[in-house]
């Protein structure tokens, strides 16, 4: 059965699709969908485990042990008891929403893990794999607006966290829930200008053009873009995801829960998973952005190459989520208006002061100007506008503290 | 039963349409403000099929240029909203009926 | 496999936005415009224009909404308001008429002219070409480029084999690069106003004036506001006053 015209919009770049849209396209999307999802599913149980196991490890206690060998299984007990427990709604609240927010939450964490290129071989190959006869990429789903689609996702996660505090009908959840909605719009912005540093590198918005752009090992964004924008997509997105140290939302109050205190049972758990599946996933997208993706040597078997691809990948993440975990061992709680300092008078105008002068090196390069001369200019540039916007801040708090008295 | 750039035509003005009598009917500030979020919608939709039929990307500039001003004008009317509500609670849109205050 | 997907998306903006008008709770509105921006968002995308679709979930449905959604729960304007009042006798039947009157009107223009009353001709400037048959990594099979009007015979240097988002930036920055730069400054007056506006007033506020209320119920309006010294929120008597106004 094919199909007699295929679907324009959404054709996109995959080469499975170049012949039509038929039932075989069909089946193998699909398959790909269930593979993402039960490999998603399974990561989080593992990072959930791991995260208790290296905390444990780095704060010298055991960490989950009983459970299946290491406590591997500590995380399906856990579901597995959450699952039975009552399921509480609150009387003053609104029912509907209060129902619907967890799914806010857990839908664009999964969506977003469809755009990231899991595997590949990009050095021997342009990173698809044949199977029966069928060319495909190694993700669920290669949009020409890839990169746009994860800020999009990550921008109606917010919906999930406001919605529960809201609808709990109680103060202290919608005053965490508030929070962590300023918390997360303000870092999306510093997401979004650092990730446009890498765009002006790649040049393309598609997420396996982004990592084919990478495929030479010493063509990482990491180091193209300079280490800043990554360092502040690192920071922004553990602020997104409200990871420790910017985890006042969660454990704001200590004892209640923030924006899920009045959440049980099943409700509580997909939150969890959520926020899990949300720190798989933003670790894959920082890969795919400054590490290069599956990028990685492949000393033999080149002609499986593309599990090469997996395997790099694989490793590339844990490292991304060993860094998250052992930012939560380490690092001391921001306080709500330290954070919101950081976001906005720190992170946004370096971000976007780095893109700036990236760009001018960019137009430098293209126009046939001396690159040295233009990069001193803008570096030196950006250097005076972080020293003047410093010098504003500071005469900003010192006025507004003489005004009020100072606290 | 093809589709042609008519049914998209019909279902902005639907929108729109649907967007004023919600504007007419409701008192709720903010809702009125959704309304008319709606109608620009409605007309973002109108441009972007225009530009599609005329294979002019100057459909899609003029969408770009709408969503820019709708999103200065509820960052303006929603402050403007907060200064008036902060001082009086319940407040409909038939109670701001003066320009003092 | 088009038309599939304009009737659902079709159905979910119809939906969002009578929800949107129908909802007594200010949330549920909000949800509502949030669907109805999806769906919106999704018929973008049916028409080749991805980046806007993108920047419509960004921008529309991940920001301004929230800040709806923002003054809502700030506010607390989430009491339900009560629909069944009317204010003004026979406002809701007038409205209904202006609203069929203008969608009468703009159904008829549409279904009376030939292509749905597109009245220019087609571009020879700013082409926007099929982008995502003729992208550069996919190789242009016969079937995917000859439905595609005058692709070939425009030749603005290097408008054909570009993605979207390519010949929306090109245009944008050559074409309409002055209106780019004014809304940028639109967008840097709006942040000053929004700052100015929201701050807390310092000082003595005028004392509040008296507001008639031409509703339908209590005639105790008048005198209802006391004046507010320090610009707090309005005291407990105020708002007692306000909510005795609403449930009459």
């Amino acid at each position: 059965m094919n199909l007699a015209s295929l679907y324009r919009p959404l054709v996109a770049v995959d080469p499975l699709f170049t012949a039509g849209v038929g039932l075989e396209e069909v089946l193998i999307v699909a398959l790909k969908v269930v593979v993402a999802f039960t490999l998603l599913l399974v990561s989080v149980m593992l990072m959930i485990w791991f995260e208790r196991k290296l905390h444990a490890d780095m704060t010298n206690r055991v960490g989950p042990n009983i459970a299946g060998p290491f406590g591997l299984l500590q995380t399906l007990a856990d579901g597995i008891k959450l699952f039975f427990k009552e399921d509480l709604r609150p009387a003053a609240g609104d029912k509907r929403v209060f129902g619907l927010a967890p799914y806010l939450t857990l839908i664009p964490a999964f969506l977003m893990f469809t755009v990231v290129p899991v595997g590949g071989d990009f050095h021997n190959g342009d990173g698809t794999v044949t199977w029966f006869g069928n060319t495909t990429h190694l993700q669920v789903a290669d949009p020409p607006i890839g990169i746009l689609f994860v800020l999009a996702m990550s921008s109606m996660a917010v919906y999930g966290i406001m919605l529960a505090g809201w609808s709990s009908g109680s103060k202290y959840p919608l005053f965490g829930s508030v929070r962590a909605s300023a918390q997360m719009v303000s870092y999306e912005a510093a997401l979004g200008l650092s990730l446009v540093a890498v765009l002006i590198k790649s040049g393309t918005l598609s997420t396996h053009e982004i990592v084919a752009s990478q495929a030479d090992g010493w063509n990482w964004n990491l180091w193209v873009t300079g280490f800043i924008p990554f360092i502040v997509f690192m920071i922004a997105s553990t602020a997104e995801l409200n990871r420790p140290p910017f985890d006042l939302v969660e454990a704001e109050q200590e004892i209640v829960g923030g924006f899920h205190t009045e959440y049980s049972s099943i409700r509580f758990s997909l939150f969890f998973l959520g926020e899990y599946m949300n720190v798989v996933t933003m670790s894959g997208v920082m890969v795919t952005l400054f590490f290069g993706g599956p990028d990685g040597p492949i000393p033999f078997l080149t002609s499986l190459g593309w599990l090469w691809g997996i395997f790099w990948f694989v490793l590339k993440v844990v490292a991304f989520c060993f860094t998250f975990i052992w930012f939560r061992a380490t690092l001391p709680r921001f306080r709500y208006d330290q954070l919101m300092d950081l976001g906005w008078k720190l992170l946004i105008p370096l971000s976007l002061g780095w893109l700036i002068a990236l760009a001018s090196l960019d137009l430098a390069r293209s126009e046939g100007w001396n690159r040295g001369l233009v990069g001193v200019i803008a570096f030196g540039g950006l250097v005076l506008m972080g020293l003047l916007l410093n010098a504003a801040v500071n005469a900003g708090q010192r006025k507004r503290l003489a005004g009020e008295g100072v606290d | 039963m093809e589709l042609t750039s008519t049914w998209y035509l019909v279902l902005a003005a639907i929108l729109f349409a649907i967007g004023t009598v919600g504007l007419l009917v409701r008192r709720n500030p903010l809702v009125m403000f959704m309304c008319v979020e709606l109608m620009l919608n409605a007309v973002n939709l109108t441009f972007v099929t225009f530009g599609a039929e005329l294979n002019d990307i100057g459909g899609e500039i003029s969408v770009f240029f709408v969503l820019v001003v709708a999103a200065a004008e509820v960052v303006v009317g929603l402050a403007i909203i907060v200064a008036i509500m902060r001082r009086r609670s319940g407040t409909t849109a038939d109670d701001i009926s003066v320009l003092r205050g | 496999m088009e038309l599939v997907v304009f009737l659902i998306a079709g159905f979910f903006a119809i939906l969002g936005a009578i929800g949107l008008i129908a909802s007594r709770n200010p949330v549920h509105s909000a949800l509502s415009l949030v669907m109805s921006l999806f769906a919106v968002a999704v018929l973008f995308l049916n028409q080749d224009a991805q980046f806007l679709a993108a920047v419509q979930v960004i921008v529309y449905a991940g920001a301004i909404v929230v800040l709806f959604l923002f003054v809502i729960m700030l506010l607390g304007v989430d009491e339900s308001e009560d629909l069944s009042i009317e204010p003004i006798a026979g406002q809701r039947p007038v409205a209904l008429l202006v609203g069929i009157g203008v969608l009468v009107l703009s159904v008829f223009f549409v279904a009376v002219s030939a292509d749905g009353g597109a009245t220019g001709a087609e571009s020879l400037t700013a082409p926007k070409v099929d982008s995502i048959t003729q992208s550069s990594t996919v190789s242009a099979t016969e079937q995917l480029t000859d439905d595609v009007p005058g692709a070939d015979d425009e030749q603005v240097d290097g408008a054909e084999n570009d993605p979207n988002i390519n010949q929306l930036g090109r245009a944008l920055f050559t074409d309409y690069v002055f209106a780019f730069e004014v809304t940028a400054l639109l967008l840097t007056i709006a942040v000053v106003g929004a700052v100015l506006l929201a701050r807390k007033p310092k000082g003595e506020l005028a004392p509040m004036p008296d507001i008639v209320v031409r509703s339908a119920h209590s005639p105790s309006s008048t005198s209802s506001n006391s004046p507010d010294g320090d610009g707090e929120v309005a005291p407990a008597d105020d708002a007692a006053a306000a909510s005795t106004e609403e449930t009459a």
